[in-house]
């Protein structure tokens, strides 16, 4: 918040832009996080292996990234514990429901020009910012 | 071969979640909520990744199937229904409450913090919940056609 860096925050999308790319040139796949954890759930044979290492790729970055650099991944912001078991319940169901998340539809669907995808990602941001208001400033919670 | 790359795709996933600052929960905190301090970042990061993806895609997709599958999936782009507009109503409420979505949420359980690990935890419980509840609707209308006879 007291740092913003456009540039770090161009060249972290663009790495994101890129794993994305891997993923459909090697997988075919449209690498929707959400998605992807929703394969490991339900596996389907010979389409399990990709999705947890895709997984494994990203906790581990975070079971190394936080001895190297733990401002980074720092979650202090983070609410009481049982706010954000509430808020995993529904991002786990609500991306199952509408079919992806900030990745599959705010980053895959939005670079496809998918009509859907842009929808949803403004119903999720718009959601997301008044949910975040009224917690914060009328409830004051968070 | 195939988990080993989807390995690294998921080592690159997250380390530009990190440079983006989008594994602190407060940076998309910062953006979401415009009331407070506003931080642009989360819209930098999206503009990057929608930049690089797009033209890629646009590539690859001449190909005539990828490396290790058989052929491109991809989703519908139309028609804008209900349940995707009340899916992504409800994503975003859980996303506003704590600033976890699903990538930077297992990357935060990686890190060994409890919020991160109860919000995986939580997340694919209610993923599982959606399984049972797509599993009731589809029962529904069976049972609905017994009971008129």
């Amino acid at each position: 918040m007291e740092h913003f860096t456009p540039w770090m925050a161009l060249a972290g999308g663009a790495l994101i832009g890129l794993a994305t790319a891997s993923v459909f040139w090697l997988q075919g796949r449209l690498a929707g996080i959400s998605g992807i954890c929703g394969g490991v759930l339900a596996p389907v044979r010979g389409d399990l292996g990709w999705r947890l290492g895709f997984v494994l790729g990203l906790l581990a970055v975070g079971v190394v990234g936080v001895r190297v650099a733990p401002q980074a991944f720092s979650v202090e912001a983070a609410p009481s514990l049982a706010l954000v078991a509430a808020s995993g319940l529904l991002v786990g169901f609500g991306t199952r429901l509408g079919n992806g998340c900030t990745s599959g539809h705010g980053v895959c669907g939005i670079a496809r020009l998918s009509g859907r995808s842009i929808a949803a990602t403004l119903v999720f941001m718009l959601v997301a910012g008044v949910t975040s208001f009224v917690l914060r400033h009328v409830l004051g919670a968070g | 071969m195939q988990a080993l790359s989807g390995f690294a795709s998921g080592v690159l996933f997250a380390l530009g979640l990190a440079l983006g600052g989008m594994t602190q929960p407060g940076k998309v905190i910062g953006f979401l909520d415009v009331a407070g301090a506003w931080d642009p970042t989360l819209a930098f990061v999206m503009a990057g990744a929608v930049g690089t993806f797009g033209p890629l895609y646009r590539l690859i997709s001449r190909y005539a199937s990828p490396r290790f599958a058989s052929a491109f999936v991809v989703h519908a782009t139309w028609p804008i229904d209900a349940p995707l507009l009340i899916g992504a109503a409800v994503f975003g409420v859980g996303w506003g409450i704590a600033g976890f979505c699903p990538g930077p949420g297992v990357v935060s359980a990686g890190t060994g913090a409890p919020e991160g690990v109860v919000f995986v935890l939580a997340m694919l419980l209610g993923m599982l919940a959606f399984r049972g509840y797509e599993r009731l609707r589809s029962a529904a209308p069976a049972a609905r056609t017994v009971a008129a006879e």
